[in-house]
């Protein structure tokens, strides 16, 4: 294991656990775009620039934001002294055992082992030309997809023309 | 050189923080906070287990990685507009106190 990997999972990580655990929802979005970048770390670290970079402009950049304005748009209703989270005991063991029976099995296979082959011949061109041919039709597709949520998100969010009266 | 269980392992921690956070939190954009996570995981997933493949000069888990991450904001929009839109109703962004589904 190398150092930078161990710095990387670290924040990763803790900043996911203070994503999920902390009282104030504006902290925890910070918390997730931390845990956005350090998973755009572990993606250079792995050879996979493009895609390190597209976590950064899409969840840093794009998500992150969203869910600030979401957390300020519906802020202000949320009472003190009422608990943030239902009682622990309702989700804690779920995950516990989940994480349990995962890391089980990836110690367990053989493949955990397995050490990376020499870097690949990975380019921005290549991917390009790889969507514009063998992906082109989920390429599209997508950008069908993209147009809808964009679409379907601005009809949901309008306001009724009850409100506005 | 880190072996492909290290990356595996942050993998399912994220996972599990994202779960045990969508089960237990009460407002409805910290359970979409959880499933973003858990989403997130599976992206480092499928990069790891790319480049610690036999070819990875198929890019096909860079591929996989790159409709999810497109599909993921996709999903983040419209669960946010709902969660704005169910505030505006409800006057409350917390999903134990939501339970009428009609009007």
């Amino acid at each position: 294991m190398t150092l930078s990997f161990a710095i990387l999972a670290g924040l990763t990580v803790g900043s996911a656990v203070a994503a999920m655990s902390l009282r104030n929802l504006v902290h925890c979005a910070l918390g997730l775009v931390l845990t956005f970048a350090g998973l755009a770390g572990l993606y250079l670290q792995l050879n996979a620039e493009f895609v390190g970079f597209t976590q950064i402009l899409v969840y840093v950049g794009a998500v992150a934001i969203l869910i600030v304005f979401a957390i300020l748009l519906t802020r202000g209703t949320e009472p003190a002294n009422e608990p943030a989270a239902v009682s622990p005991w309702a989700g804690l063991p779920v995950a516990v055992l989940a994480f349990l029976a995962m890391a089980a099995a990836v110690l367990a296979s053989p493949v955990g082992k397995r050490l990376a082959a020499p870097v690949p011949e990975v380019s921005v061109k290549t991917l390009g030309q790889k969507l514009m041919t063998d992906y082109v039709l989920p390429l599209e597709v997508l950008a069908l997809l993209l147009t809808a949520a964009m679409l379907g998100a601005v009809i949901i969010a309008m306001k009724d023309k009850e409100d506005l009266q | 050189m880190t072996p492909l269980s290290g990356y595996l392992l942050v993998s399912a921690l994220l996972f599990c923080i994202g779960l045990a956070g969508a089960l237990t939190r009460r407002n409805a954009i910290m359970v979409l906070i959880g499933i973003e996570l858990m989403l997130n995981a599976a992206n480092l997933n499928f990069i790891a287990f790319w480049r610690f493949s036999e070819h990875p000069e198929t890019q096909t888990g860079l591929m996989f990685a790159l409709f999810s991450i497109a599909i993921a904001a996709a999903e983040a929009a419209v669960g946010l507009a709902l969660i704005i839109t169910i505030y505006r109703h409800f006057r409350t962004a917390n999903v134990d106190k939501v339970e009428a589904m009609k009007g």
